[in-house]
Protein backbone atom coordinates (compact mmCIF):
# COMPACT_ATOMS: atom_id res chain seq x y z
CA UNK A 1 0.00 0.00 0.00
CA UNK A 2 1.30 3.39 -0.94
CA UNK A 3 2.16 5.51 2.11
CA UNK A 4 1.11 9.12 1.88
CA UNK A 5 3.95 11.29 3.18
CA UNK A 6 3.28 13.85 5.86
CA UNK A 7 3.84 17.55 5.28
CA UNK A 8 6.86 17.39 7.60
CA UNK A 9 8.42 14.61 5.54
CA UNK A 10 7.82 16.49 2.31
CA UNK A 11 9.37 19.69 3.64
CA UNK A 12 12.34 17.75 5.02
CA UNK A 13 12.83 16.06 1.66
CA UNK A 14 12.90 19.47 0.01
CA UNK A 15 15.68 20.66 2.28
CA UNK A 16 13.71 22.84 4.68
CA UNK A 17 15.56 22.98 7.99
CA UNK A 18 13.86 22.49 11.33
CA UNK A 19 14.79 26.06 12.26
CA UNK A 20 13.25 27.42 9.05
CA UNK A 21 10.11 25.39 9.57
CA UNK A 22 9.70 26.59 13.19
CA UNK A 23 10.26 30.16 12.01
CA UNK A 24 7.40 29.77 9.57
CA UNK A 25 5.18 28.30 12.30
CA UNK A 26 6.02 31.20 14.64
CA UNK A 27 5.27 33.72 11.90
CA UNK A 28 1.98 32.00 11.15
CA UNK A 29 1.01 31.99 14.84
CA UNK A 30 1.92 35.65 15.05
CA UNK A 31 -0.06 36.53 11.94
CA UNK A 32 -3.08 34.63 13.22
CA UNK A 33 -2.76 36.51 16.53
CA UNK A 34 -2.25 33.24 18.43
CA UNK A 35 -0.16 33.04 21.63
CA UNK A 36 3.45 31.81 21.32
CA UNK A 37 2.45 28.63 23.17
CA UNK A 38 0.54 27.59 20.04
CA UNK A 39 3.70 27.50 17.88
CA UNK A 40 4.67 23.89 18.80
CA UNK A 41 1.10 22.80 18.21
CA UNK A 42 1.08 24.37 14.77
CA UNK A 43 4.42 22.74 14.02
CA UNK A 44 3.24 19.34 15.24
CA UNK A 45 -0.05 19.55 13.35
CA UNK A 46 1.60 20.69 10.14
CA UNK A 47 4.35 18.07 10.36
CA UNK A 48 1.88 15.27 10.84
CA UNK A 49 -0.73 16.51 8.39
CA UNK A 50 -1.36 14.27 5.46
CA UNK A 51 -1.47 16.10 2.19
CA UNK A 52 -4.91 17.63 2.13
CA UNK A 53 -6.75 17.38 -1.14
CA UNK A 54 -7.35 20.75 -2.69
CA UNK A 55 -9.49 21.47 -5.71
CA UNK A 56 -8.80 24.87 -7.22
CA UNK A 57 -11.54 26.22 -9.46
CA UNK A 58 -10.81 29.13 -11.76
CA UNK A 59 -13.76 31.01 -13.18
CA UNK A 60 -13.90 34.60 -14.51
CA UNK A 61 -10.38 35.59 -13.49
CA UNK A 62 -7.06 36.78 -14.85
CA UNK A 63 -4.85 34.13 -13.21
CA UNK A 64 -3.21 36.90 -11.18
CA UNK A 65 -4.11 35.11 -7.95
CA UNK A 66 -2.33 31.94 -9.07
CA UNK A 67 0.59 34.03 -10.28
CA UNK A 68 0.76 35.75 -6.91
CA UNK A 69 1.14 32.45 -5.13
CA UNK A 70 3.27 30.48 -7.56
CA UNK A 71 5.58 33.29 -8.57
CA UNK A 72 6.25 34.59 -5.10
CA UNK A 73 10.02 34.81 -4.82
CA UNK A 74 10.87 31.17 -4.48
CA UNK A 75 11.66 29.12 -2.62
CA UNK A 76 9.52 30.48 0.19
CA UNK A 77 8.15 28.31 2.91
CA UNK A 78 4.62 29.30 2.06
CA UNK A 79 5.34 28.26 -1.50
CA UNK A 80 6.62 24.89 -0.29
CA UNK A 81 3.66 24.41 1.99
CA UNK A 82 1.46 25.11 -0.99
CA UNK A 83 3.47 22.72 -3.13
CA UNK A 84 2.96 20.11 -0.47
CA UNK A 85 -0.78 20.02 -0.61
CA UNK A 86 -2.38 17.60 -3.01
CA UNK A 87 -3.54 20.01 -5.65
CA UNK A 88 -5.80 17.62 -7.49
CA UNK A 89 -7.36 20.07 -9.89
CA UNK A 90 -6.09 23.41 -11.20
CA UNK A 91 -6.46 24.48 -14.85
CA UNK A 92 -3.28 26.45 -15.04
CA UNK A 93 -1.00 24.09 -13.18
CA UNK A 94 -2.26 20.62 -14.01
CA UNK A 95 -0.90 18.67 -16.95
CA UNK A 96 -4.14 16.86 -17.67
CA UNK A 97 -6.81 18.46 -19.80
CA UNK A 98 -10.30 17.79 -21.07
CA UNK A 99 -12.02 14.68 -19.75
CA UNK A 100 -8.91 13.53 -17.90
CA UNK A 101 -8.85 16.75 -15.87
CA UNK A 102 -12.52 16.48 -15.02
CA UNK A 103 -12.03 12.83 -14.08
CA UNK A 104 -9.26 13.92 -11.68
CA UNK A 105 -11.64 16.39 -10.04
CA UNK A 106 -14.35 13.78 -9.62
CA UNK A 107 -11.85 11.24 -8.28
CA UNK A 108 -10.51 13.71 -5.74
CA UNK A 109 -14.04 14.55 -4.62
CA UNK A 110 -15.02 10.91 -4.19
CA UNK A 111 -11.82 9.86 -2.41
CA UNK A 112 -11.90 12.78 0.00
CA UNK A 113 -15.61 13.30 0.43
CA UNK A 114 -16.27 15.78 3.24
CA UNK A 115 -12.54 16.49 3.75
CA UNK A 116 -11.24 18.32 0.73
CA UNK A 117 -10.80 22.05 0.41
CA UNK A 118 -12.15 24.05 -2.51
CA UNK A 119 -10.21 27.17 -3.46
CA UNK A 120 -11.94 29.40 -5.98
CA UNK A 121 -10.58 32.32 -7.92
CA UNK A 122 -12.75 34.31 -10.28
CA UNK A 123 -16.39 35.31 -10.21
CA UNK A 124 -19.32 33.30 -11.51
CA UNK A 125 -21.39 34.67 -14.43
CA UNK A 126 -25.12 34.35 -13.81
CA UNK A 127 -26.50 36.38 -16.73
CA UNK A 128 -25.78 33.53 -19.14
CA UNK A 129 -24.08 30.24 -18.21
CA UNK A 130 -22.39 30.23 -21.63
CA UNK A 131 -20.23 33.23 -20.77
CA UNK A 132 -17.73 30.99 -19.00
CA UNK A 133 -17.60 27.22 -19.24
CA UNK A 134 -15.00 24.55 -18.52
CA UNK A 135 -15.25 21.25 -20.41
CA UNK A 136 -18.77 22.30 -21.36
CA UNK A 137 -19.77 22.76 -17.71
CA UNK A 138 -20.95 26.18 -16.58
CA UNK A 139 -19.05 27.84 -13.76
CA UNK A 140 -22.15 27.76 -11.60
CA UNK A 141 -22.73 24.02 -12.08
CA UNK A 142 -19.08 23.20 -11.47
CA UNK A 143 -18.96 25.28 -8.30
CA UNK A 144 -22.14 23.89 -6.80
CA UNK A 145 -21.19 20.30 -7.67
CA UNK A 146 -17.69 20.64 -6.24
CA UNK A 147 -18.51 22.40 -2.99
CA UNK A 148 -21.15 19.84 -2.08
CA UNK A 149 -18.67 17.46 -0.48
CA UNK A 150 -16.11 20.08 0.59
CA UNK A 151 -14.96 20.66 4.15
CA UNK A 152 -14.57 24.36 3.47
CA UNK A 153 -14.42 26.85 0.64
CA UNK A 154 -11.84 29.60 0.29
CA UNK A 155 -12.57 32.41 -2.16
CA UNK A 156 -9.17 33.59 -3.38
CA UNK A 157 -8.94 37.14 -4.71
CA UNK A 158 -11.44 39.94 -5.01
CA UNK A 159 -13.29 38.40 -7.99
CA UNK A 160 -14.20 35.23 -6.09
CA UNK A 161 -14.75 37.10 -2.82
CA UNK A 162 -16.76 40.07 -4.08
CA UNK A 163 -17.26 39.83 -7.86
CA UNK A 164 -14.16 41.87 -8.67
CA UNK A 165 -13.62 43.45 -12.07
CA UNK A 166 -16.13 41.20 -13.89
CA UNK A 167 -18.72 42.38 -11.36
CA UNK A 168 -17.82 46.05 -11.79
CA UNK A 169 -20.45 48.36 -13.23
CA UNK A 170 -22.18 47.57 -15.63
CA UNK A 171 -21.43 43.93 -14.79
CA UNK A 172 -22.24 42.58 -18.28
CA UNK A 173 -21.95 38.91 -17.27
CA UNK A 174 -24.02 39.21 -14.09
CA UNK A 175 -20.93 38.17 -12.12
CA UNK A 176 -21.42 37.16 -8.49
CA UNK A 177 -19.11 36.06 -5.71
CA UNK A 178 -18.74 32.57 -4.25
CA UNK A 179 -20.51 33.55 -1.04
CA UNK A 180 -23.46 34.84 -3.09
CA UNK A 181 -24.04 31.25 -4.19
CA UNK A 182 -22.62 28.98 -1.49
CA UNK A 183 -24.81 29.34 1.56
CA UNK A 184 -24.53 26.00 3.33
CA UNK A 185 -20.72 25.83 3.65
CA UNK A 186 -18.16 27.93 5.44
CA UNK A 187 -16.68 30.37 2.92
CA UNK A 188 -13.51 32.24 3.77
CA UNK A 189 -12.83 35.30 1.65
CA UNK A 190 -9.18 36.09 0.99
CA UNK A 191 -9.63 39.16 -1.21
CA UNK A 192 -6.98 41.26 -2.89
CA UNK A 193 -6.04 41.88 -6.46
CA UNK A 194 -4.09 39.70 -6.03
CA UNK A 195 -4.24 38.45 -2.41
CA UNK A 196 -1.12 38.11 -0.28
CA UNK A 197 0.29 34.56 -0.65
CA UNK A 198 1.10 34.30 3.07
CA UNK A 199 -2.55 34.96 3.89
CA UNK A 200 -3.68 32.07 1.68
CA UNK A 201 -1.22 29.61 3.21
CA UNK A 202 -1.90 30.85 6.75
CA UNK A 203 -5.59 30.08 6.28
CA UNK A 204 -4.62 26.60 5.05
CA UNK A 205 -2.19 26.21 7.96
CA UNK A 206 -4.87 27.15 10.47
CA UNK A 207 -7.27 24.68 8.91
CA UNK A 208 -4.66 21.92 9.02
CA UNK A 209 -3.67 22.76 12.61
CA UNK A 210 -7.00 23.27 14.29
CA UNK A 211 -9.39 21.69 11.81
CA UNK A 212 -11.34 24.91 11.74
CA UNK A 213 -11.39 28.12 9.83
CA UNK A 214 -10.25 31.45 11.27
CA UNK A 215 -12.50 34.11 12.76
CA UNK A 216 -14.00 36.23 10.01
CA UNK A 217 -15.01 39.86 9.73
CA UNK A 218 -18.25 41.28 8.27
CA UNK A 219 -17.01 40.58 4.76
CA UNK A 220 -16.01 36.98 5.53
CA UNK A 221 -12.28 37.81 5.72
CA UNK A 222 -9.90 36.38 8.36
CA UNK A 223 -9.77 39.00 11.12
CA UNK A 224 -6.12 38.21 11.77
CA UNK A 225 -5.19 39.67 8.38
CA UNK A 226 -8.07 41.98 7.64
CA UNK A 227 -8.70 43.36 11.13
CA UNK A 228 -6.85 46.62 10.65
CA UNK A 229 -6.67 49.16 7.88
CA UNK A 230 -3.63 49.81 5.75
CA UNK A 231 -3.72 53.36 7.18
CA UNK A 232 -3.58 52.01 10.76
CA UNK A 233 -0.31 50.19 10.10
CA UNK A 234 1.17 52.46 7.45
CA UNK A 235 4.67 53.73 8.14
CA UNK A 236 3.64 57.04 6.48
CA UNK A 237 0.82 57.57 9.02
CA UNK A 238 2.82 60.12 11.09
CA UNK A 239 3.01 62.36 8.00
CA UNK A 240 -0.78 62.21 7.72
CA UNK A 241 -1.10 63.38 11.32
CA UNK A 242 1.46 66.14 10.75
CA UNK A 243 -0.37 67.36 7.65
CA UNK A 244 2.54 66.51 5.32
CA UNK A 245 1.31 65.24 1.98
CA UNK A 246 2.65 64.49 -1.48
CA UNK A 247 0.67 66.69 -3.87
CA UNK A 248 1.93 65.03 -7.05
CA UNK A 249 3.95 61.91 -7.84
CA UNK A 250 7.14 63.86 -8.44
CA UNK A 251 7.08 66.71 -5.94
CA UNK A 252 9.22 67.19 -2.87
CA UNK A 253 6.61 65.52 -0.66
CA UNK A 254 6.67 62.40 -2.84
CA UNK A 255 10.46 62.29 -2.71
CA UNK A 256 10.43 62.66 1.05
CA UNK A 257 7.95 59.81 1.38
CA UNK A 258 5.08 61.87 2.79
CA UNK A 259 1.49 60.67 3.04
CA UNK A 260 -0.27 59.79 -0.24
CA UNK A 261 -3.78 60.68 0.98
CA UNK A 262 -4.13 63.58 -1.47
CA UNK A 263 -3.12 61.31 -4.35
CA UNK A 264 -6.11 59.08 -3.68
CA UNK A 265 -4.74 56.57 -1.16
CA UNK A 266 -7.57 54.31 0.02
CA UNK A 267 -5.55 53.05 3.00
CA UNK A 268 -7.95 54.48 5.61
CA UNK A 269 -10.86 52.39 4.32
CA UNK A 270 -8.93 49.29 3.23
CA UNK A 271 -8.53 46.28 5.50
CA UNK A 272 -5.55 44.13 4.60
CA UNK A 273 -2.13 43.04 5.85
CA UNK A 274 0.00 44.62 3.08
CA UNK A 275 1.59 47.14 5.47
CA UNK A 276 2.74 44.39 7.85
CA UNK A 277 3.23 41.19 5.83
CA UNK A 278 4.28 43.09 2.70
CA UNK A 279 5.03 41.60 -0.73
CA UNK A 280 7.89 39.93 -2.54
CA UNK A 281 9.40 38.21 0.48
CA UNK A 282 8.74 41.17 2.74
CA UNK A 283 10.37 43.69 0.42
CA UNK A 284 7.67 46.37 0.32
CA UNK A 285 4.06 47.14 -0.41
CA UNK A 286 2.49 49.61 -2.88
CA UNK A 287 2.64 52.67 -0.60
CA UNK A 288 6.27 51.93 0.18
CA UNK A 289 6.90 51.98 -3.56
CA UNK A 290 5.31 55.42 -3.80
CA UNK A 291 1.84 54.51 -5.05
CA UNK A 292 -1.42 55.03 -3.16
CA UNK A 293 -3.37 52.00 -1.97
CA UNK A 294 -6.17 51.21 -4.45
CA UNK A 295 -8.28 49.45 -1.83
CA UNK A 296 -8.23 46.19 -3.81
CA UNK A 297 -9.35 43.99 -0.92
CA UNK A 298 -12.58 45.92 -0.37
CA UNK A 299 -15.92 44.97 -1.93
CA UNK A 300 -16.67 46.86 -5.15
CA UNK A 301 -13.36 48.72 -5.18
CA UNK A 302 -13.56 49.25 -8.94
CA UNK A 303 -16.72 51.30 -8.58
CA UNK A 304 -15.68 53.57 -5.71
CA UNK A 305 -14.71 56.55 -7.84
CA UNK A 306 -11.31 57.30 -9.36
CA UNK A 307 -8.23 55.59 -7.94
CA UNK A 308 -6.55 58.99 -7.69
CA UNK A 309 -9.47 60.82 -6.09
CA UNK A 310 -8.91 61.36 -2.34
CA UNK A 311 -11.47 59.57 -0.18
CA UNK A 312 -12.71 62.82 1.32
CA UNK A 313 -13.90 64.05 -2.06
CA UNK A 314 -17.57 63.80 -2.93
CA UNK A 315 -18.89 61.69 -5.75
CA UNK A 316 -21.61 64.08 -6.86
CA UNK A 317 -21.47 63.96 -10.62
CA UNK A 318 -21.06 66.87 -13.02
CA UNK A 319 -21.36 70.63 -12.49
CA UNK A 320 -24.62 70.59 -14.48
CA UNK A 321 -26.50 69.44 -11.38
CA UNK A 322 -25.00 72.27 -9.31
CA UNK A 323 -25.94 74.79 -12.00
CA UNK A 324 -29.45 73.33 -12.10
CA UNK A 325 -29.78 73.71 -8.34
CA UNK A 326 -28.62 77.34 -8.60
CA UNK A 327 -31.15 78.10 -11.35
CA UNK A 328 -33.91 76.48 -9.30
CA UNK A 329 -32.89 78.57 -6.27
CA UNK A 330 -32.94 81.82 -8.25
CA UNK A 331 -36.35 80.97 -9.71
CA UNK A 332 -37.76 80.13 -6.29
CA UNK A 333 -36.35 83.34 -4.79
CA UNK A 334 -37.78 85.47 -7.60
CA UNK A 335 -41.17 83.75 -7.33
CA UNK A 336 -41.24 84.16 -3.55
CA UNK A 337 -40.44 87.87 -3.72
CA UNK A 338 -42.99 88.46 -6.53
CA UNK A 339 -45.70 86.79 -4.47
CA UNK A 340 -44.71 88.85 -1.48
CA UNK A 341 -44.82 92.11 -3.48
CA UNK A 342 -48.28 91.26 -4.83
CA UNK A 343 -49.55 90.51 -1.34
CA UNK A 344 -48.05 93.77 -0.09
CA UNK A 345 -49.67 95.83 -2.89
CA UNK A 346 -53.02 94.16 -2.26
CA UNK A 347 -52.80 95.05 1.42
CA UNK A 348 -51.94 98.69 0.57
CA UNK A 349 -54.88 98.89 -1.89
CA UNK A 350 -57.30 97.47 0.62
CA UNK A 351 -56.03 100.01 3.11
CA UNK B 1 -23.76 50.44 -2.71
CA UNK B 2 -22.48 50.55 0.87
CA UNK B 3 -23.15 53.27 3.42
CA UNK B 4 -20.00 55.23 2.56
CA UNK B 5 -20.78 55.16 -1.17
CA UNK B 6 -24.29 56.37 -0.37
CA UNK B 7 -23.00 59.17 1.88
CA UNK B 8 -20.30 60.36 -0.55
CA UNK B 9 -22.63 60.00 -3.52
CA UNK B 10 -26.41 60.50 -3.57
CA UNK B 11 -26.76 61.80 0.01
CA UNK B 12 -24.14 64.53 -0.37
CA UNK B 13 -25.32 65.29 -3.89
CA UNK B 14 -28.91 65.93 -2.77
CA UNK B 15 -27.71 67.89 0.28
CA UNK B 16 -25.52 70.20 -1.83
CA UNK B 17 -28.34 70.77 -4.33
CA UNK B 18 -30.77 71.61 -1.51
CA UNK B 19 -28.18 73.88 0.11
CA UNK B 20 -27.50 75.84 -3.09
CA UNK B 21 -31.15 76.08 -4.18
CA UNK B 22 -32.38 76.79 -0.64
CA UNK B 23 -29.77 79.45 0.06
CA UNK B 24 -30.40 81.32 -3.20
CA UNK B 25 -34.14 81.06 -2.62
CA UNK B 26 -33.86 82.53 0.86
CA UNK B 27 -31.31 85.24 -0.03
CA UNK B 28 -33.03 86.42 -3.23
CA UNK B 29 -36.45 86.13 -1.61
CA UNK B 30 -35.30 88.64 1.00
CA UNK B 31 -33.21 90.92 -1.24
CA UNK B 32 -36.00 91.31 -3.82
CA UNK B 33 -38.65 92.19 -1.26
CA UNK B 34 -40.36 95.52 -1.81
CA UNK B 35 -38.82 98.15 0.45
CA UNK B 36 -40.93 100.59 2.40
CA UNK B 37 -40.59 103.97 0.66
CA UNK B 38 -38.50 106.41 2.70
CA UNK B 39 -39.72 109.93 1.89
CA UNK B 40 -37.36 111.75 4.20
CA UNK B 41 -34.35 113.69 2.90
CA UNK B 42 -31.15 111.62 3.21
CA UNK B 43 -28.97 113.17 5.95
CA UNK B 44 -25.85 111.54 4.62
CA UNK B 45 -24.89 109.85 1.37
CA UNK B 46 -22.96 106.58 1.18
CA UNK B 47 -25.37 103.83 2.10
CA UNK B 48 -22.88 101.13 1.12
CA UNK B 49 -20.22 102.57 3.40
CA UNK B 50 -22.76 102.68 6.22
CA UNK B 51 -23.66 99.05 5.56
CA UNK B 52 -20.04 97.91 5.76
CA UNK B 53 -19.49 99.97 8.90
CA UNK B 54 -22.36 98.31 10.76
CA UNK B 55 -21.42 94.83 9.53
CA UNK B 56 -18.09 95.42 11.25
CA UNK B 57 -19.16 97.44 14.29
CA UNK B 58 -21.94 95.04 15.33
CA UNK B 59 -19.33 92.33 15.73
CA UNK B 60 -18.47 94.03 19.01
CA UNK B 61 -20.72 94.73 21.94
CA UNK B 62 -21.57 98.32 22.76
CA UNK B 63 -19.65 99.38 25.89
CA UNK B 64 -22.88 99.76 27.88
CA UNK B 65 -23.61 96.01 27.53
CA UNK B 66 -20.04 94.71 27.58
CA UNK B 67 -20.13 93.38 31.12
CA UNK B 68 -23.49 91.59 30.90
CA UNK B 69 -22.72 89.90 27.58
CA UNK B 70 -19.06 89.08 28.19
CA UNK B 71 -19.55 85.34 28.88
CA UNK B 72 -21.79 84.42 25.89
CA UNK B 73 -19.88 86.78 23.63
CA UNK B 74 -16.50 85.18 24.34
CA UNK B 75 -17.95 81.67 24.06
CA UNK B 76 -19.73 82.65 20.87
CA UNK B 77 -16.49 83.87 19.35
CA UNK B 78 -14.63 80.71 20.35
CA UNK B 79 -17.44 78.57 18.88
CA UNK B 80 -17.46 80.39 15.55
CA UNK B 81 -13.69 80.64 15.18
CA UNK B 82 -13.39 76.98 16.21
CA UNK B 83 -15.93 75.94 13.61
CA UNK B 84 -14.13 78.02 10.98
CA UNK B 85 -10.76 76.43 11.77
CA UNK B 86 -12.03 72.84 11.89
CA UNK B 87 -14.04 73.22 8.69
CA UNK B 88 -11.50 75.12 6.62
CA UNK B 89 -8.09 74.02 7.92
CA UNK B 90 -8.43 70.23 8.25
CA UNK B 91 -6.61 68.81 5.24
CA UNK B 92 -9.28 66.26 4.15
CA UNK B 93 -11.81 69.14 4.18
CA UNK B 94 -9.52 71.29 2.04
CA UNK B 95 -9.13 68.36 -0.37
CA UNK B 96 -12.94 68.13 -0.54
CA UNK B 97 -13.31 71.86 -1.27
CA UNK B 98 -10.50 71.84 -3.82
CA UNK B 99 -12.11 68.96 -5.65
CA UNK B 100 -15.41 70.85 -5.75
CA UNK B 101 -14.26 74.40 -6.53
CA UNK B 102 -10.67 74.00 -7.69
CA UNK B 103 -9.13 76.13 -4.95
CA UNK B 104 -7.13 74.94 -1.98
CA UNK B 105 -4.83 76.28 0.74
CA UNK B 106 -2.43 74.86 3.34
CA UNK B 107 -3.97 73.01 6.28
CA UNK B 108 -3.06 72.57 9.93
CA UNK B 109 -1.63 69.43 11.59
CA UNK B 110 -4.34 67.02 12.69
CA UNK B 111 -3.56 67.39 16.39
CA UNK B 112 -4.16 71.14 16.20
CA UNK B 113 -7.53 70.48 14.56
CA UNK B 114 -8.43 67.85 17.19
CA UNK B 115 -7.58 70.34 19.96
CA UNK B 116 -9.65 73.12 18.40
CA UNK B 117 -12.47 70.66 17.75
CA UNK B 118 -12.62 69.50 21.38
CA UNK B 119 -12.58 73.10 22.65
CA UNK B 120 -15.36 74.00 20.19
CA UNK B 121 -17.56 71.11 21.32
CA UNK B 122 -16.96 72.00 24.99
CA UNK B 123 -17.94 75.61 24.30
CA UNK B 124 -20.98 74.43 22.37
CA UNK B 125 -22.09 72.37 25.38
CA UNK B 126 -21.53 75.37 27.70
CA UNK B 127 -23.70 77.54 25.44
CA UNK B 128 -26.40 74.89 25.33
CA UNK B 129 -26.44 74.67 29.13
CA UNK B 130 -26.73 78.45 29.29
CA UNK B 131 -29.62 78.41 26.84
CA UNK B 132 -31.42 75.78 28.89
CA UNK B 133 -30.87 77.47 32.25
CA UNK B 134 -30.96 81.20 31.51
CA UNK B 135 -34.39 82.49 32.67
CA UNK B 136 -35.02 84.61 29.58
CA UNK B 137 -33.10 82.66 26.97
CA UNK B 138 -34.88 79.42 27.73
CA UNK B 139 -38.26 81.14 27.25
CA UNK B 140 -37.41 82.47 23.81
CA UNK B 141 -35.73 79.26 22.59
CA UNK B 142 -37.66 76.90 20.37
CA UNK B 143 -37.13 73.69 18.42
CA UNK B 144 -35.12 75.55 15.76
CA UNK B 145 -32.52 76.64 18.35
CA UNK B 146 -32.02 73.18 19.82
CA UNK B 147 -32.11 71.27 16.57
CA UNK B 148 -29.74 73.78 14.94
CA UNK B 149 -27.34 73.25 17.86
CA UNK B 150 -27.53 69.48 17.36
CA UNK B 151 -27.08 69.69 13.59
CA UNK B 152 -24.03 71.94 14.06
CA UNK B 153 -22.44 69.76 16.71
CA UNK B 154 -23.01 66.40 15.01
CA UNK B 155 -20.37 66.87 12.26
CA UNK B 156 -17.90 68.08 14.91
CA UNK B 157 -18.53 65.18 17.25
CA UNK B 158 -18.58 62.53 14.52
CA UNK B 159 -15.39 64.01 13.09
CA UNK B 160 -13.62 63.93 16.45
CA UNK B 161 -14.66 60.32 17.07
CA UNK B 162 -12.98 59.15 13.87
CA UNK B 163 -9.38 58.97 15.15
CA UNK B 164 -10.58 57.17 18.33
CA UNK B 165 -13.22 54.96 16.68
CA UNK B 166 -14.48 53.18 19.83
CA UNK B 167 -14.39 49.87 17.96
CA UNK B 168 -16.48 51.14 15.04
CA UNK B 169 -15.06 50.72 11.56
CA UNK B 170 -13.47 53.81 10.01
CA UNK B 171 -15.57 53.75 6.84
CA UNK B 172 -18.77 53.57 8.91
CA UNK B 173 -17.70 56.58 10.98
CA UNK B 174 -16.69 58.46 7.84
CA UNK B 175 -20.08 57.72 6.30
CA UNK B 176 -21.88 58.92 9.46
CA UNK B 177 -19.72 62.06 9.49
CA UNK B 178 -20.57 62.83 5.85
CA UNK B 179 -24.27 62.13 6.48
CA UNK B 180 -24.22 64.55 9.43
CA UNK B 181 -22.73 67.20 7.12
CA UNK B 182 -25.46 66.44 4.57
CA UNK B 183 -28.07 67.03 7.29
CA UNK B 184 -26.42 70.34 8.19
CA UNK B 185 -26.42 71.46 4.55
CA UNK B 186 -30.11 70.63 4.16
CA UNK B 187 -31.15 72.25 7.46
CA UNK B 188 -29.04 75.40 7.21
CA UNK B 189 -30.95 77.52 4.65
CA UNK B 190 -34.33 76.97 6.31
CA UNK B 191 -33.37 77.51 9.95
CA UNK B 192 -31.70 80.00 12.27
CA UNK B 193 -28.41 78.64 10.92
CA UNK B 194 -29.14 80.79 7.86
CA UNK B 195 -27.60 83.58 9.96
CA UNK B 196 -24.42 82.31 8.29
CA UNK B 197 -25.30 84.71 5.46
CA UNK B 198 -28.29 86.67 6.80
CA UNK B 199 -26.12 88.18 9.52
CA UNK B 200 -24.37 90.25 6.89
CA UNK B 201 -27.53 91.10 4.94
CA UNK B 202 -29.48 92.24 8.01
CA UNK B 203 -26.60 94.24 9.46
CA UNK B 204 -25.88 95.81 6.09
CA UNK B 205 -29.52 96.80 5.58
CA UNK B 206 -29.67 98.34 9.05
CA UNK B 207 -26.34 100.13 8.48
CA UNK B 208 -27.49 101.64 5.14
CA UNK B 209 -30.75 102.82 6.68
CA UNK B 210 -29.09 104.35 9.71
CA UNK B 211 -26.49 106.06 7.54
CA UNK B 212 -29.24 107.66 5.44
CA UNK B 213 -30.91 108.95 8.59
CA UNK B 214 -27.65 110.34 9.92
CA UNK B 215 -27.47 108.09 12.95
CA UNK B 216 -24.21 107.50 14.77
CA UNK B 217 -23.29 103.82 14.27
Amino acid sequence: MKTIPTLGQILQAQGVSRRGFMKYCAATASLLALPPAMVPRIAQALEQARRPSVIWLSFQECTGCTESLTRSSSPTLEGLIFDSISLDYHHTLQAASGDAAEAARHAAMQENMGKYLVLVDGSIPMANPGYSTIAGISNYDMLMETVEGAAAVVAIGSCAAFGGIPGANPNPTGAVSVSDLVKDKAVVNVPGCPPIPMVITAVLAQFLTFGQLPDLDVHGRPVAFFGQTIHDRCYRRPFYEQGKFAETFDDEGARKGWCLYKLGCKGPITYNACATVKWNAGTSFPIESGHPCLGCSEPGFWDKGGFYNPISTANIGSGAGLAGAAVAGVALGAAASTLSRKRQQKTIKEG
Amino acid sequence: MDLLDFARGPALQVAIYVFIAGSLWRILGVLLLQRKPDHSEPRQSGGFRGALKVIWSRSFTAPAFAKQTKYPKILGYILHIGLFITVFFFVPHIVFIKDLFGIGWPGLPNNAIYFVGVVTVAVGVALLIRRMTHPVLKLISNFDDYFSWLVTMLPLITGLVMPIRFGVRYETLLAIHILSVALLLIWLPFSKLAHTYFVFISRGTTGALLERRGART
